[in-house]
């Protein structure tokens, strides 16, 4: 019995948890670049980009509130700097829209020049982010660290497996959780998130009916720049930041909404986590589960190790193929909010 | 023959003069650097504008079909590892062996059991075990190469033949991973296929980072043999000692002082031993491109070029003239691949050394992507023009943005923290540059500089 929950508890503390928080950055990737697929009708290869500028913002305001010595306590100053954060991202994707996307939105360009269109803001955005904040890798949490140690946990349980657990993984998926609830309340039941849906399910009708194309597109940026800020901030919040990570960062983020039916919102969260789990599954020395789990007369002498974790980011690419080979619509039918 | 147009000789006289004038202010041998990596630039374009350009099949796996090539450059040209061979070789012929034994099986079973179900069962079953049994000798024989002498060997070596081999065995390698890459991806939408291509050159690349027994990983293959003659042996030669003295005649026969002269034709012979290295790199390279870029323009000019245009133009009405799209789709993005292998290889070749590590999608993927679209797609001239002139504001533009930050902040003190910051970021406003230049085109010459000709026929 006792070995049985310390199995259990190899599995929470390396698979589930982080498996957890980095789906959930995931997740919130993913999402922004479903919600621009669907309504503006790209594939939007500068997203990693917006989401490191935001994670930037929020770190430069974080210094100068720690410079103030202004602070949450416990909680890591990041999250008093977050809502500047979003704010600069939000008209940081106005401003790209204003002077890039828009022309091509209004000659109904085909979707693979805005495609190229978007790589061409991913170069800017990434030169005026290692402009301003250079390339090193920044940690900016700050507060108390860990909300549970391995050690407290066992002495608390008497168990010889420990559990940590970071307060940064906790943060990351109580704002995931609210930020989805909110998303999905949007779209649901409120009028503008309605007429974002049917925008981004027949453009023409949507049209016909008195939709201003203008304020869902509007809407559109405001809610990518919130969901992009939030999620870079909490994956530089979760492992550090370095501003080459991001670019990245993108090919897992468009594996996840693909994945889970690009267009399709509640299968970019989906897909996300079957990201997250596959590459951390997948990779996972399973060496110590085992040794837990069966008599010892059969234990394993290897790791038990699927693939090395060099394969880590290759995980999600094989996943991406599998699925578009067997289901190339997604796990979930996408193409609509 | 083909014709050029006015402004087609415009810009070829541009890149002429553009190398000259480096050559003059920065040095011939600056200059010629980056000619090198302007020819091959060239040449990957081409073979992506091959594929986008005449098809309209977006090839965003640039880098990993880059690697590939430069993989065969090792393999063909360092010499063979026996040790290695000795306590591996039999492991690997063995995995390799029950790995083919695999894939006839699963065609097999793919091929004769009908029902659904079933096929899915039978078919995990014998790829999980077949997998389980071959990566028991795979990872014996590839542990025990990795162990023979791990600080210089720790991998099976190559052919040990001239590396100039390697540039067909690029393009071949190149083509074979763009066959799978195609037949498995090919029938997707546009923007999905550039995230496919771009996903699977990144698992090419991790594969070759981190497969030791076969590219070294990211302890990196040094010293490759090049197909041109050593500095150190130039220096030595009597026939280039003479070639220089010969060159340099009326300025060393003003010299009277004997050791003067001496002096100075050392240092000439120094000088001119990297410049003709350089040069015949660029020779070499030149002939390679000259030849691509003439069966590029025959093969587009050609009835099958028109079929290409015709299936990019409109994909439903080709079909409907009985044009097979898919196996043309599937050529042409292996032909273009081939070609980006060749400019692997040769990438590779120039630089000596094999750095899986340095393939990033940044530099290799987007920037020959931009290469591309500001050259002009469809027209192989614009391609290589795309090529040179991109590459060339690539490595200006850090001179360049240091001349304009000193001019701008002039008026500041040289410690001002502002100033010294924007210098100590001149290297990342070449991604500035290259985006704007990406996105100034797009808007307003969308065709690229030179764009494809509309022919009449």
């Amino acid at each position: 019995m006792i070995d049985f929950l310390n199995s259990i508890i190899v599995l929470l503390n390396f698979i589930i948890i982080p498996g957890i928080s980095y789906g959930s950055q995931l997740a919130l990737g993913a999402l922004g670049v479903t919600f621009v697929y669907a309504i503006l009708r790209f594939a939007n290869f500068a997203h990693g980009e917006i989401m490191s500028f935001g994670a930037m913002i929020t770190i430069l305001f974080t210094w100068f509130f720690q410079s103030q010595n202004i602070g949450l306590g416990i909680l890591p100053t990041a999250l008093l700097a977050l809502p500047i954060g979003i704010i600069a991202t939000i008209i940081l994707c106005f401003i790209s829209d204003k002077f890039v996307f828009q022309y091509y939105r209004y000659q109904k360009s085909v979707p693979v020049v805005l495609a190229m269109v978007s790589i061409g803001v991913m170069f800017v955005i990434n030169a005026i982010i290692r402009i301003i904040i250079g390339t090193e890798t920044i940690k900016f949490s700050d507060g108390q660290k860990f909300i549970m140690k391995a050690k407290q946990f066992k002495v608390m349980t008497g168990l010889n497996e420990g559990l940590a657990l970071k307060s940064s993984q906790v943060i990351t998926i109580l704002i995931t959780i609210l930020l989805l609830t909110f998303t999905f309340w949007f779209l649901q039941k409120t009028k503008t998130g309605k007429s974002m849906r049917a925008f981004s399910d027949n453009e023409d009708l949507a049209l016909l009916s008195g939709i201003n194309p203008d304020r869902v597109v509007f809407t559109t940026w405001i809610i990518v720049g919130i969901l992009a800020c939030v999620a870079g901030t909490l994956y530089g919040l979760d492992k550090s930041y370095k501003p080459i990570i991001y670019l990245n960062l993108v090919l897992p983020i468009f594996a996840s909404a693909i994945v889970g039916g690009i267009g399709s919102p509640f299968g970019a969260v989906v897909g996300g986590y079957v990201i997250a789990f596959s590459e951390i599954m997948v990779t996972y020395a399973y060496k110590k589960f085992f040794v837990y789990i069966l008599p010892s007369s059969i234990e394993p002498t290897g790791l038990v190790q699927l693939l090395s974790t060099d394969y880590k980011f290759a995980v999600s690419f094989s996943i991406l193929v599998i699925v578009l080979l067997i289901r190339p619509s997604g796990i979930f039918k996408g193409k609509v909010l | 023959m083909m014709k050029f147009e006015r402004y087609e000789w415009v810009a070829i006289t541009i890149m002429i003069s553009l190398f000259i004038f480096v050559g003059f202010i920065q040095g011939w041998s600056v200059s010629l650097v980056i000619l090198n990596m302007c020819i091959i630039s060239a040449i990957m374009t081409m073979g992506v504008n091959i594929s986008w350009g005449y098809a309209g099949v977006i090839n965003f796996g640039v880098m990993g079909f880059l690697a590939m090539g430069g993989l065969a450059a090792v393999l063909v040209s360092y010499p063979p590892i026996a040790e290695s061979w000795q306590v591996g070789g039999r492991g690997l012929s063995i995995s390799f062996a029950l790995l083919v034994v695999l894939v006839i099986a699963v065609m097999y079973i793919n091929k004769t059991v009908i029902q659904k179900r079933n096929r899915y069962i039978f078919n995990f079953l014998i790829i999980f075990f077949g997998i389980l049994i071959i990566r028991h000798f795979y990872l014996n024989a590839t542990h025990n190469i990795e162990d023979v002498n791990p600080a210089i060997a720790g991998f099976l070596g190559g052919l040990g033949l001239p590396i100039i081999f390697s540039w067909i065995v690029g393009g071949l390698f190149a083509a074979g991973v763009a066959f799978v890459i195609g037949k498995v991806a090919l029938g997707l939408r546009s923007d999905y296929l550039a995230i496919v291509t771009l996903g699977i050159s990144e698992i090419v690349v991790s594969v070759l980072k981190h497969e030791e027994w076969l590219s070294r990983g990211v302890k990196n293959v040094i010293g490759l043999k090049r197909p041109v003659p050593y500095e150190i042996d130039l220096q030595n030669a009597d026939w280039f000692i003479n070639l220089v003295t010969y060159i340099n005649s009326s300025k060393l026969n003003n010299i009277i002082d004997v050791s003067d002269r001496q002096q100075v034709l050392n240092n000439l012979i120094i000088d001119g031993s990297g410049i003709f290295v350089k040069l015949s790199y660029a020779i070499l390279f030149l002939i390679v491109m000259l030849i691509i870029f003439y069966f590029a323009n025959k093969a587009q000019l050609s009835p099958w070029g028109r079929m290409m245009r015709a299936i990019r133009d409109n994909e439903t009405a080709a079909n409907a003239m009985g044009k097979d799209v898919v196996k043309q789709h599937l050529i042409i993005f292996v032909i273009g691949a081939a070609i980006v292998g060749v400019a692997g290889a040769m990438l590779v070749t120039l630089d000596g050394l094999f750095t899986p590590s340095g393939y990033r999608p940044l530099r290799f993927t987007f920037i020959i992507w931009i290469m591309v679209i500001v050259g002009g797609s469809g027209n192989n001239l614009g391609a290589i023009f795309g090529g040179f002139v991109i590459w060339f504001s690539w490595i200006e533009a850090a001179p360049l943005t240091t001349f304009i930050i000193n001019q701008l902040t002039i008026g500041l003190e040289p410690t001002n923290a502002l100033k010294l910051h924007l210098l100590d970021s001149v290297p990342y406003f070449r991604y500035l540059f290259m985006g704007l230049i990406l996105l100034l085109i797009l808007r307003y010459r969308p065709k690229g500089i030179i764009p494809e000709k509309v022919r009449h026929s």
